[in-house]
């Protein structure tokens, strides 16, 4: 190994597929490799670029891509967004996807903590088959629930409030949650829970006192993951709500924003960046989370 | 003190520490809230989805017990059975292309790169932005006379009109593949490639000593060691993509001529003229394909642990 490829490996320890990638000439890299990743980033994240550019666009340069340069907006404005804010129930269509979301994400950590819990550490009888029917039960697609469940909430007087979307995002949040936290509850070291135990601990106090303060990453993980499939639901939002100002982001601008046969995209993109803004922001913030949570879902 | 609360309390608490002891008891405590609300809201819907395909109920009243008339309606329905292969199309045609490609690029962020995890935080997001959102951004990619899309190709002089994307019948069907696999690579892409860091480098770098091209280095070792999780991965994604509706629903509501109604889309839109009951026999009639899907995914477990050397 010559004393270049030496200080080439050193520095960068972490990672030991360096010690490969000298095989590859740099053209042969660019062509495999940095060309197609090119091609798929700008596919993957030109859908935004265009949702951000027409929302920035005034009226006149919507439709008009010859005289004005469509990637850019010549005049950047507000007016789409200000619209969205000042004209339309739009503010009240976030104000309750964050409640909705915020009241399952938290309704469905307390059931999949304690239930986590139960499974993965008190080992009751039955305890595998209860863990196979939750990844089970994860399986469950909504589009095969929403009937039922519209016609249940009509019947039990919930149709058409936040209550009725806080009360049914947890079928699928509750499994996702508590499959993740029962990998991270398996990797917390049995010896704490003993000596607990033994030091006369009530298993309520090693769940608050030792488990959970052990497993705050996977809390957290489980936290945003589960608000933000609250944040994105559609299918439940469309059936279980039908008046404007019980409805969530995804569903408004869809209902309402869209009418007629003139489509006003530079409202409906501002509505969609606005909406999307939230989860992004909380996914840059948390991007390690969400990977560990995705992946962490799976390969259990 | 110690000593005096030990010998005093035991006659004071026995049942409650008896049952605070006892595993079962314990176990079925701590799973009420969590079994509460999947039962009544996900089993007993489930019970009660299967039961109102059985009868022809409406959204504000109860129905009458009909037997297999929904079912046997919907044989006798063409669109029924061009719902049934569109969405066996889209799934498969999608999946391909999401595991194709979300396979490629999960290699590609395995590689050593500069600036990685911004790559790969950056490749996610069309699976963190809600669904909805971003097929309304693909909408007006798609529209019919500002379609940006068409809009470089005439200037390249490719086309000399604007592509109908969702009023033709195979455009409209290529468009929602198209929107539905953008969406899907993320999830694919990421989690193949948390498979990949788990192969240790060293067999790469033995079997590259060995004198193995890349592509027998990938057919004999990577492919091998990451069967078990494109099993997994894959059944989420055919699961999912065989259950969409967010996509469909934006982009064509089942149109051009009913070319991209889904299974979903046509059990909601029978549920909203007010056909409940033939809606939830839909819904019904996807059941088999899921079974079969986490049937897939069950063996898929298997030869996991099998091939961990685990016994099975």
């Amino acid at each position: 190994m010559s004393a270049a490829q030496k200080a080439m490996a050193e520095a960068d320890l972490v990672d030991d597929r360096e010690g490969m990638t000298y095989l590859n000439r740099l053209p042969r890299r660019i062509v495999v490799i940095y060309i197609p990743l090119a091609i798929f980033v700008f596919v993957l994240l030109f859908p935004f670029y265009w949702m951000g550019v027409t929302a920035l666009k005034p009226n006149a340069e919507l439709n008009n891509f010859n005289d004005y340069n469509p990637f850019w907006p010549s005049s950047p404005t507000l007016q789409h967004i200000k619209y969205l804010l000042t004209e339309t129930s739009y503010p009240g269509w976030l104000w309750n996807t964050m409640l909705v979301a915020f009241g399952s994400t938290v309704l469905s950590l307390f059931c999949a903590v304690l239930a986590a819990y139960a499974i993965e550490r008190i080992r009751f009888k039955g305890s595998r088959v209860t863990g196979l029917m939750i990844f089970l039960a994860y399986l469950v697609p909504p589009s095969i629930l929403f009937i039922p469940l519209a016609y249940m909430t009509i019947r039990l007087g919930i149709y058409d409030s936040r209550m009725a979307l806080i009360l049914t995002y947890p079928t699928f949040l509750v499994p996702f949650c508590t499959w993740l936290l029962m990998g991270y509850f398996r990797s917390i070291p049995y010896e704490l829970e003993e000596c607990a135990l033994v030091d006369g601990a009530s298993r309520w106090e090693i769940l608050t006192k030792i488990m959970l303060p052990l497993a705050v990453p996977g809390l957290i993980s489980a936290g945003i993951f589960a608000f933000t499939l609250s944040w994105n639901e559609f299918i439940y939002a469309l059936t279980l709500i039908g008046s404007s100002e019980n409805k969530t982001v995804p569903v408004g601008v869809l209902t309402e924003l869209v009418r007629g046969d003139v489509y006003e995209w530079g409202a409906l993109m501002a509505g969609a960046l606005v909406g999307s803004l939230p989860v992004v922001i909380l996914y840059s913030f948390f991007v390690d989370y969400y990977v560990s949570s995705m992946t962490g879902a799976v390969k259990e | 003190m110690a000593q005096a609360t030990l010998t005093t309390a035991p006659p004071h608490r026995s049942l409650l520490a008896d049952l605070s002891h006892n595993r079962a008891f314990l176990g079925i405590l701590f799973m009420v809230p969590a079994a509460c609300i999947l039962l009544f809201f996900l089993t007993y819907p489930l019970g009660l989805g299967v039961w109102l395909g059985f009868t022809d109920a409406r959204l504000n009243r109860p129905g009458f017990f009909i037997g297999f008339e929904n079912y046997v309606s919907l044989s006798g329905d063409p669109i029924f059975w061009l719902s049934v292969f569109n969405t066996l199309l889209y799934t498969t045609v999608a999946s391909i292309l999401k595991f194709a490609l979300g396979l490629w690029l999960a290699l590609i962020l395995n590689e050593n790169l500069p600036f990685k995890s911004f790559f790969r935080a950056v490749v996610l997001l069309p699976w963190v932005v809600p669904t909805v959102l971003s097929a309304l951004a693909f909408w007006w990619i798609f529209d019919s006379q500002f379609s940006i899309i068409s809009w470089v190709l005439m200037k390249a002089g490719l086309i000399s009109s604007p592509i109908n994307f969702l009023g033709d019948t195979t455009n409209a069907r290529a468009s929602v593949i198209a929107a539905n696999v953008w969406r899907g690579i993320p999830f694919v892409a990421i989690t193949l490639l948390a498979g990949l860091q788990t192969i240790s480098p060293s067999l790469q770098e033995a079997a590259t000593l060995d004198g193995a091209t890349p592509w027998q280095r990938f057919r004999h070792i990577t492919l091998p060691l990451l069967t078990p999780i494109i099993a997994v991965v894959m059944t989420f994604s055919v699961l999912f993509t065989f259950t969409d509706f967010q996509l469909i629903w934006v982009l064509t509501r089942g149109g051009p001529l009913n070319a991209t109604h889904l299974m979903a889309t046509l059990s909601f839109q029978r549920f909203s003229s007010g056909q409940l009951g033939e809606g939830a026999a839909i819904a019904v009639a996807m059941v088999p394909f899921l079974l079969a899907a986490i049937l897939f995914s069950y063996f898929g477990l298997q030869r996991r642990k099998w091939q961990q050397g685990g016994d099975d």
